[in-house]
């Protein structure tokens, strides 16, 4: 059984960690939330792939 | 005080870092603050939200016992120079450390007191279970974003490669 309600945990480091890193990298609020976006989604979709291959070795093995 | 404009390398877009140095300074005691005294509301508003937020989110995960400064033989945590990134609410801590190496009593109601023992740090593990390490990485991270802000307050935003066109939506940053 996966641990869900951990899931949740990841969610405000990832909002903030990529207004951050946006703001870091542009001045105006439109870029910065455009930049926000990208980052975040990047960064969902490589963590969600590491943690689709941990999950099926952890089914293997 | 350098009070001359200074150009970052986003075009036709100027703005004026005041000084850097005491910008940098005020960005590293509270996130936020440098941007604030550069009169960059924004995004000093934003900065001190998302950095301060997450970091008493996991400092309350924690139960404020994440934050601690210790470096001795039985327990070197080195987590806390990542968490003094985030300056102000992370200094308590050396004062705590100094208190109770005198062998007086802890103030702020004991947060961020050191552990006095290994059995003591084993017991706050198992008391607070996983919360111990999220809020230990909530607090990591704060001090680790507030890095990238005190850079930005020092020195503007940072910008692609010149030739590499931008991320964002295309001419927004070129509107000031």
């Amino acid at each position: 059984m996966l641990p869900a309600a951990q899931f949740w945990y990841i969610v405000p480091l990832i909002l903030s960690v990529s207004l951050v890193y946006g703001a870091t990298r542009h001045e105006l609020v439109r870029p910065i939330l455009y930049h926000a976006w990208h980052t975040a989604l990047w960064m969902g979709v490589f963590m969600g792939g590491i943690f689709a291959v941990l999950w099926l070795v952890s089914l293997w093995v | 005080m350098n009070n001359s404009p200074s150009s970052t390398t986003e075009p036709a877009l100027e703005i004026d870092l005041r000084d850097p140095s005491l910008a940098a300074l005020f960005a590293w005691l509270i996130p936020g603050a440098g941007h604030l005294y550069q009169r960059r509301t924004g995004k000093g508003l934003l900065f001190m939200i998302c950095i301060l937020s997450i970091y008493f989110f996991g400092l309350a995960l924690g139960e404020g016992k994440v934050v601690y400064a210790s470096w001795n033989q039985v327990d070197r945590r080195w987590q806390y120079p990542l968490q003094v990134g985030v300056g102000l609410p992370a200094l308590p801590a050396i004062v705590q450390s100094m208190i109770t190496r005198r062998g007086n009593p802890p103030i702020l109601g004991g947060i961020m007191v050191p552990p006095r023992n290994q059995e003591e740090l084993g017991d706050w593990h198992y008391t607070l279970g996983q919360r111990f390490d999220i809020g230990t990485l909530y607090t990591m991270v704060a001090g680790l974003l507030n890095i990238l802000a005190i850079f930005d307050a020092y020195g503007g935003p940072v910008v692609s490669e010149p030739g590499k066109p931008e991320r964002g939506p295309p001419d927004d940053d070129k509107k000031k």
